[in-house]
């Protein structure tokens, strides 16, 4: 199998299941047990949150842990809407945002809360200046992701980041899909809020994080246990928590080398079907994306199409698009960047990972040549293929 | 990465059984579908186009009729795997049939012979019957015109 989807997730790195182990089966203890076998188990917390709070540039105190990339995401959005409550009632986002954050503004909006969606370019970059316009006197939060997770574009968190303090609104962005990638610390982005998730960095599934600045205002949105200073209840996922930080560690060491060894196969990648396929398009190919993800869309053909024809051949990408998915709509971050509707619909999603190496890239591209041909001639629209 | 040995080295089940979305069948009728063609517009005796709006799935349906049988028949579609396997297989159950029989054939007929779709691709499988309904009252047309 070449696995090609490192967007969606990632295998967990053999030093960080290492890591793990211990905590699954000979030091399980709860964290709050009042014994030293539950002090063991919160030690290995707290080291853990050290050890993420050292790699992006923060004070242990402001990383709090949780489930997944969702549920960071709606604490950040609910916890700071609910208690600011008093103070506004608007939320700006972006039109591009992944559904954890996209769907949690939907939802906030039933309850009364006001939220506007500003656009992006055609290259899928935030515009900030749109932004900035939105900005209400009742505006109490900003929530804008770090890289968008289908076309691997990276937003102008920075920019937003200079307005919003000046403004003293709150700021969010899910940085899931550039952790690891990008060899910056997260904090200096100037984000009040920071989601990040393990299993996108080679750590395991339900383990995430959100990073609160000291001074944030947020509330829980769960009740329960004390647990994450009150603002996150229920037994914490030691070995995920473990694994989490083990898989930071790892990523930030290496990142700046392996993103290097990536960008040339993906862009290796791109030229080649570039040069094969008429009628493609990069999405995001203008703008500064990360070193993984490349975003194609092919005329004349449908993307879950493709995904099949390469599945067939063992080969495991992601569409951009929707039917696959049983949504009834392409994706909206390709309509948003003013892909028609069935561009959207051919579009496919390529993000590589450590074990990526040239031969995978090789034989990839061949498929998808031989894949989008053979789907063209099947199609019964006219365009690229004649 | 120093970790050589990570996903790609390793055995992987086979593609098949109940882990795959679409069966085996549907996947023959996806990677070889049969009767992918254009007629030319004077071997045409009935033509049918249509589109599925809720996901932008399109199809082309080409038949010659015969005797008031479906001599040949031949489609072309834009569209997801369920969209092609499903009017593959109908163009093979619609081939040799008299026009009324292929006029009987029903969505579930055409998911009944591929053994089954996922139950949210069911609705691609209305595009084949539809261009073939559309191609018969074309046909149809056609025929009182002359």
């Amino acid at each position: 199998m070449i696995y090609l989807d490192h967007n969606a997730t990632t295998p967990i790195d053999r030093r960080v299941f290492e890591a793990m182990v211990p905590f699954l089966h000979e030091r399980w203890g709860n964290p709050s047990s009042p014994y030293r076998f539950g002090y063991q188990a919160r030690a290995a917390v707290e080291q853990a949150r050290k050890r993420i709070a050292d790699c992006i540039g923060c004070q242990s105190d402001e990383l709090l842990f949780c489930s997944s990339g969702t549920e960071s995401d709606n604490l950040a959005l609910r916890g700071v809407a609910r208690v600011l409550r008093s103070k506004g009632n608007h939320i700006v986002t972006s039109a591009i945002e992944h559904h954890a954050v996209l769907h949690t503004c939907r939802a906030l909006e039933d309850e009364g809360l006001q939220v506007t969606y500003v656009p992006v370019n055609s290259d899928g970059v935030v515009d900030v200046e749109s932004l900035a316009r939105s900005l209400r006197h009742n505006t109490v939060l900003v929530s804008v992701m770090h890289v968008n997770n289908e076309t691997g574009v990276i937003q102008p968190v920075d920019e937003i980041a200079a307005i919003t303090k000046k403004r003293g609104i709150v700021l969010h962005t899910d940085a899931v899909q550039s952790a690891g990638k990008l060899p910056r610390r997260l904090t200096e982005l100037g984000a009040d809020l920071v989601t990040l998730a393990a299993h996108k960095l080679y750590g395991p599934k339900g383990a995430a994080a959100l990073y609160v600045r000291a001074g944030t205002p947020l509330v829980s949105i769960t009740t329960g246990g004390a647990q994450e200073h009150g603002l996150r209840a229920g037994t914490e996922n030691v070995a995920g928590i473990v694994g989490f930080a083990e898989a930071v560690v790892l990523a930030f060491e290496g990142v700046e080398s392996e993103a290097g060894r990536l960008r040339a196969l993906r862009d290796c990648l791109e030229r080649e079907v570039m040069y094969a396929v008429r009628g493609t398009r990069i999405n995001g190919a203008q703008a500064s994306r990360v070193s993984n993800t490349s975003s194609l869309s092919f005329q004349d053909v449908d993307g879950e199409s493709i995904v099949l024809g390469l599945d067939v051949q063992g080969i495991c990408i992601s569409t951009g698009s929707a039917c696959s998915t049983g949504e009834p709509e392409p994706s909206h971050v390709l309509r948003a960047m003013g892909l028609s509707s069935r561009d959207a619909q051919g579009t496919i999603r390529v993000s590589l990972g450590h074990a990526t190496r040239q031969k995978d890239i090789d034989r990839t591209v061949w498929a998808l040549l031989a894949t989008v041909a053979r789907l063209r001639q099947i199609s019964s629209v006219r365009g690229a293929a004649e | 990465m120093e970790d050589e040995s990570d996903n790609s080295n390793r055995k992987h089940e086979p593609l098949s059984g109940p882990m795959l979305f679409y069966n085996e069948v549907v996947i023959d009728h996806f990677m070889n579908p049969r009767n992918v063609n254009e007629l030319p517009e004077a071997e045409t005796d009935g033509f049918g186009l249509v589109g599925d709006p809720s996901c932008g799935d399109q199809m082309k349906l080409w038949i010659a009729v015969c005797d008031e049988r479906i001599a040949r028949i031949a489609f072309k579609s834009f569209g997801c795997p369920g969209a092609i396997a499903t009017s593959s297989m109908l163009t093979t159950l619609a081939e040799g049939k008299s026009v009324e029989d292929a006029r009987r054939i029903t969505d579930d007929d055409v998911i009944e012979a591929l053994g089954g779709i996922p139950e949210k691709k069911r609705h691609c499988s209305l595009l084949g019957v539809r261009a073939l309904q559309a191609a018969i009252e074309d046909w149809e047309k056609r025929r009182t015109r002359t």
